[in-house]
């Protein structure tokens, strides 16, 4: 490789300064690093990873029309998000509905983004920002809107956390236990929707996964504990966006692409130590089901 | 006699033209267990929906503990057909039964002390100790239906709702579960409504048969009910009953398998799932 593209990619130079000049990223790269790792493992226990694509190109088109019509970014990403995020959670019940209307509504939403963007007559940057991340620049009112949403989505998330957990891994037998399964997922869609929106913000709309999904299936590599996995997600997802933009700050590019592949290569690690341990666990020995039966006896 | 757990009264399902059953009476008394039979389609699943409060009756009513049933109950355990767990599921054994104390909690607040003990002490009594710690995604079909069976215990439910809960485990696995319902009945006082295509694995435990078919209904002990002449009525065609080695087979002399008893009824029961009025319940 051409050393010059290197020292690009990878460039230290005033990095303290440069250090002090995006603290407001950096907050806003850790608060959303906790907000896509908290909700990662319920994305994957739900089946929504595609959803939470789709999501994102809805939020995409927000965001464009907002910056075509000159009203705030963030505002438009949200009402994106929110919408397309109801919209598949109330006409998608079952899996295969679901996915067919995220792939109706994903082009459109796309298409819609792009038109907006074409239209759009002000700097170039902001338009691709929209779709691959910016480069690294948070300023105070954005940040201020971040952290309300992200302070939103977290609060909800730990209190539905529970219910949540049984309604996601168990429909059935939760909704048999007088558990609003229906409302919790309206109420889950709506978060994941301002998770988007928020992660819009700074990887892109094509990136989101990365933050929202690639850290909790990291974790679910290593453990199943109901504990250690929402845990290590928000550690891998807050590594990843805030070594991203860490890293980016030299060469001047967008950290959508350090932050992804800082996420996947945490994903490929904990691939290869889950897949090594699971190897190396013994063949655990089912009990044995008469030995059990007397014991019932016994205890009856 | 002590007051019944449930109770049906004048009871009807029907959709459209077409009646799943209708005028059922029954009282369900507290550690009574009662079997659900029927061919697919029947009406069985639809009338544990009905006691679930996730169908609206056509007709009649349904009282749990005297009040009017309403969606879900805590006071109710709920055992499902087994289902594997996809890997990744974030949960261990011990965490899915915990889920049946703890599932409906709000906020973060952890297991007292007492609790942990009560989860300890089921994660014991249906036989989990030794997968205590195990992925959920890990486990044999018959683990996982002691795992749900602790889970459903865990509420200290006064009705037990089983829906074919044995179906695609192995022999020893049904005799397994059905003998921890059974135990766990007697002990708890529980009432149990089982719902099931195969009344074999069960026969000995049960105390009163509800056989659904053709829209009407036989209520009695199995055998007053599990008769050539009861189910031959029943059907309005002739049906025979047999018992061999201990085993009650039902055969129609028309149509075998639209009766659908025996083990050869599994495949045909999940081909037609698709078609099934009922499907799982939501």
């Amino acid at each position: 490789m051409n050393l010059d593209v290197l020292t690009h990619i990878l460039s230290f130079q005033n990095f303290g300064e440069l250090v002090v000049l995006v603290r407001n990223s950096i907050f806003a790269g850790a608060l959303l690093g906790i907000v896509g790792g908290l909700i990662g493992p319920f994305v994957i226990t739900r089946n929504l990873p595609f959803a939470v694509h789709g999501i994102s190109e809805l939020s995409f088109a927000g965001a464009s029309i907002a910056l075509l019509v000159g009203v705030n970014v963030v505002t438009g990403s949200v009402v994106g998000s929110v919408l397309a995020a109801l919209l598949i959670g109330v006409l998608g019940n079952r899996a295969r509905e679901r996915n067919s209307i995220i792939a109706v509504l994903m082009p459109f939403g796309l298409g819609l983004g792009i038109l907006a963007l074409a239209l759009y007559q002000g700097r170039a940057a902001n338009k691709f920002g929209l779709l691959t991340g910016q480069i690294v620049s948070v300023d105070n009112p954005q940040l201020g809107w971040l952290l309300a949403i992200s302070a939103v989505v977290i609060v909800t998330l730990l209190v539905v956390w529970r219910p949540l957990t049984f309604a996601s891994v168990d429909p059935d037998v939760a909704a048999a236990a007088g558990i609003p399964v229906r409302s919790l997922s309206i109420v889950f869609m709506l978060v994941l929707g301002l998770s988007v929106a928020v992660s819009v913000q700074i990887v892109g709309a094509l990136l989101v996964l990365s933050l929202l999904v690639t850290p909790a299936a990291a974790a679910l590599r290593l453990t199943v504990s109901p504990i250690w996995v929402p845990v290590l997600s928000m550690v891998f997802a807050v590594v990843s966006v805030v070594g991203g933009i860490l890293l980016a700050l030299g060469g001047g590019l967008p950290i959508s692409p350090y932050v992804t592949t800082i996420s996947f290569a945490i994903w490929l690690v904990c691939r290869l130590v889950g897949g090594r341990r699971e190897k190396r666990r013994p063949r655990r020995t089912t009990v044995a089901p008469t030995a059990v039966a007397e014991k019932v006896a016994v205890d009856a | 006699m002590s007051e019944p757990v449930l109770t049906l009264r004048g009871a009807g399902m029907s959709f459209g033209e077409r009646t799943l059953w209708a005028g059922l009476d029954l009282d369900v008394r507290p550690g009574e267990f009662i079997a659900v039979l029927g061919p697919n389609g029947a009406g069985k699943t639809t009338l544990l929906k009905a006691i679930l409060g996730q169908q609206d009756l056509s007709d009649g009513t349904i009282e749990f503990l005297g009040q009017p049933v309403r969606r879900g109950h805590r006071k109710i355990g709920y055992i499902p057909q087994q289902r594997l767990m996809e890997s990744g599921t974030p949960l261990r054994t011990r965490d899915m039964i915990a889920l049946g104390i703890t599932g409906h909690r709000w906020g973060l607040r952890r297991e007292s002390r007492d609790e942990r003990r009560r989860i300890d002490a089921l994660v014991d009594e249906v036989g989990a100790s030794t997968f205590a710690t195990a992925p959920v995604a890990s486990l044999s079909g018959g683990e996982q239906q002691r795992a749900r069976v602790g889970q459903a215990l865990a509420s200290q439910p006064a009705l037990l709702l089983c829906d074919e809960p044995l179906i695609s485990l192995d022999l020893r696995h049904q005799r397994g579960v059905t003998e921890l319902i059974d135990a766990q009945r007697r002990k708890t006082g529980a009432a149990v409504v089982f719902v099931t295509h195969d009344v074999n694995p069960i026969l000995d435990v049960v105390d009163r048969v509800v056989y659904i078919a053709g829209g009407r209904f036989t209520i009695g002990t199995p055998d007053e009910v599990l008769r050539a002449d009861v189910l031959s009525d029943l059907y309005g065609t002739p049906v025979d009953v047999v018992r061999t080695m201990g085993r009650i087979v039902i055969v129609g002399s028309t149509e075998a398998t639209a009766i659908g008893e025996g083990e050869h009824d599994h495949a045909h029961h999940h081909a037609d799932a698709d078609a099934d009025p009922e499907g799982p319940i939501r």
